[in-house]
């Protein structure tokens, strides 16, 4: 019977916790009207989440889009439609590695950073000090760096789409030698903005919901001791990770998927 | 409120009544009943673990207890919402062990973090006040730099700057002495006296330091296993009949609070392994 108990005691506190991070986005949502107001605290958050982000992006970036090129051509050498290089690069850029690639960079490189942060605030007792000097830590702590986000994830990942696409441009038109006016015509011609823009940038600003709120609230939720710290990093990346692949699953079904 | 302002020394400005506490099966506190009064230090000694921090976390209003009241100035904290609670806690001070300076800005603003949150100031008064704060607690030349510059007691004394700036009426000191060398030990002493004359504030003081302790606070109440075990100043303390007390006070290894955390007999367990 012992693996009913467990079962069942591995339910609660999977509820428990679910419960916890809902009662946590609420405040965190309750909050944003200070991190909007005070948008200084914010300005600075983006710079650290978003700013400070950009270098893993930016060569990742290139580096995809240079695989995208490469893969994208040789395949497509079989059936003489090199041509439509441009087409393959930019849609499996917008639509899905650009924004679950990001994502995923997201988790580790700002993400653990954040979970860290929070959580060392909290070993320290600088949250509890906040408290007791009548300064709610959600909104002076938490809110902004929550918006910062939310707001930095699609841009970062429309970053990472365009600098994949000059990556595709520079393997498959400069060294492989497809034409340059078919591989920029026929992107222009088969991206649709709706479609295809619109969409990938509602999954950034989704992965961007999840990702932050996985990293604050592992953070505000840690057990303040280093070695609990250490854990929640450790679980916000897997979280968010999970959470990235798993929705996009959702979000491309929903977009793409004629359902 | 009916409290006139022209107050008397004598006046409770905390008073817990019946307060029952637990964290898991860990009884913390059974029925604790105390008051705390207006102008005094009042001290809370007791072994490590008794639950004296918890006790400050409960008058702050961070921790519920499971029964029993605690009133501050009259109103009872854990009945309060979260707007007037916050009103409250900008007139208590609280001083953590660690200091819990905000890590990523430096001295000045640590200290001007409770101005910039709670008033309007011009930048110039801002700097004044601060200015003032800092003097004294003798760290004026060090707003410029940042919390990891600071050795132990220096960050202690900023953490005092920053408890006071909003000038409250009480404050809560959470071990303020531990972990010091004597100097900067002496230094603390000194300037918790001061400044509970000198601001007219009421000082909470929990430690585990028997001599600071003593030479300081006005009374003081002794805590162990939940429950008051002796109160009085500290030169009726010391003439206390309690065993108990008298272990504590002078540090004897063993007597009522036993050296040996509990055990079956020594002989058995060693014959055990055979």
């Amino acid at each position: 019977m012992d693996w009913l108990q467990n079962l069942g005691r591995n339910g609660l506190l999977l509820f428990e916790g679910l419960g916890r991070a809902a009662i946590f986005f609420v405040y965190m949502v309750r909050g944003l009207g200070t991190a909007l107001l005070r948008f200084r605290l914010t300005l600075r958050e983006i710079y650290s989440v978003g700013v400070l982000s950009l270098v893993i992006i930016v060569v990742s970036g290139l580096f995809v889009g240079m695989v995208l090129g490469l893969q994208g051509y040789v395949n497509f050498a079989k059936f003489n439609a090199e041509e439509s290089l441009g087409i393959f690069v930019a849609l499996s850029l917008v639509r899905e590695l650009g924004p679950v690639v990001t994502g995923l960079l997201y988790a580790g490189r700002a993400g653990s950073a954040l979970t860290a942060e929070i959580g060392l605030m909290k070993t320290t007792e600088q949250l509890a000090a906040m408290e007791m000097m009548a300064v709610d830590p959600m909104h002076r702590v938490i809110a902004p760096r929550f918006l910062a986000g939310i707001i930095s994830m699609p841009f970062l990942a429309a970053i990472f789409s365009a600098v994949g696409v000059l990556g595709g441009y520079f393997v498959g038109v400069g060294l492989l030698g497809v034409d340059e006016g078919s591989y920029w015509s026929q992107m222009q011609a088969s991206v649709d903005f709706n479609e295809d823009i619109v969409n990938g940038v509602i999954k950034s600003a989704v992965f961007g919901v999840a990702c932050n709120w996985i990293a604050l609230y592992e953070g505000y939720d840690a057990i303040p001791t280093a070695e609990g710290v250490s854990r929640a990093t450790t679980k916000t990346v897997v979280r968010s990770a999970l959470a990235v692949l798993g929705l996009d699953f959702i979000l491309t079904a929903l977009m793409f998927g004629d359902i | 409120m009916n409290i006139s302002t022209q107050t008397t020394d004598s006046e409770p400005l905390v008073e817990i009544r019946d307060l029952y506490f637990s964290r898991g099966a860990n009884t913390i506190f059974k029925g604790l009943s105390l008051d705390i009064r207006r102008g005094q230090i009042t001290g809370f000694m007791g072994p490590s673990g008794t639950g004296k921090t918890t006790l400050l976390k409960l008058i702050g209003g961070q921790l519920f207890p499971a029964q029993g009241t605690v009133f501050v100035e009259g109103q009872n904290v854990h009945a309060l919402g979260r707007a007037p609670l916050f009103e409250l806690r900008k007139r208590m001070g609280m001083l953590f062990q660690s200091g819990a300076l905000l890590t990523d800005i430096n001295v000045f603003e640590n200290v001007a973090f409770p101005l910039r949150e709670h008033t309007k100031l011009p930048e110039q008064i801002i700097r004044d006040l601060v200015l003032i704060k800092l003097e004294a607690v003798g760290l004026r030349g060090a707003r410029k730099l940042m919390p990891s510059q600071l050795s132990g007691g220096m960050a202690r004394r900023v953490a005092l700057a920053r408890a006071i700036v909003l000038d409250p009426m009480m404050i809560m000191y959470d071990e303020p002495f531990t972990g010091l060398d004597p100097i900067t030990k002496g230094t603390i002493v000194t300037l918790i006296k001061q400044l509970n004359a000198s601001l007219g504030l009421t000082s909470i003081l929990v430690s585990h330091d028997v001599e600071e302790t003593m030479s300081i606070a006005d009374y003081i109440y002794v805590i162990s296993e939940g429950e008051i075990v002796e109160s009085g100043t500290p030169s009726s303390l010391r003439q206390s009949s309690s065993e108990w007390v008298q272990q504590f006070l002078n540090g004897y290894p063993d007597g009522p609070a036993p050296f040996h955390y509990p055990a079956n007999e020594y002989i058995d367990d060693l014959l055990m392994g055979r």
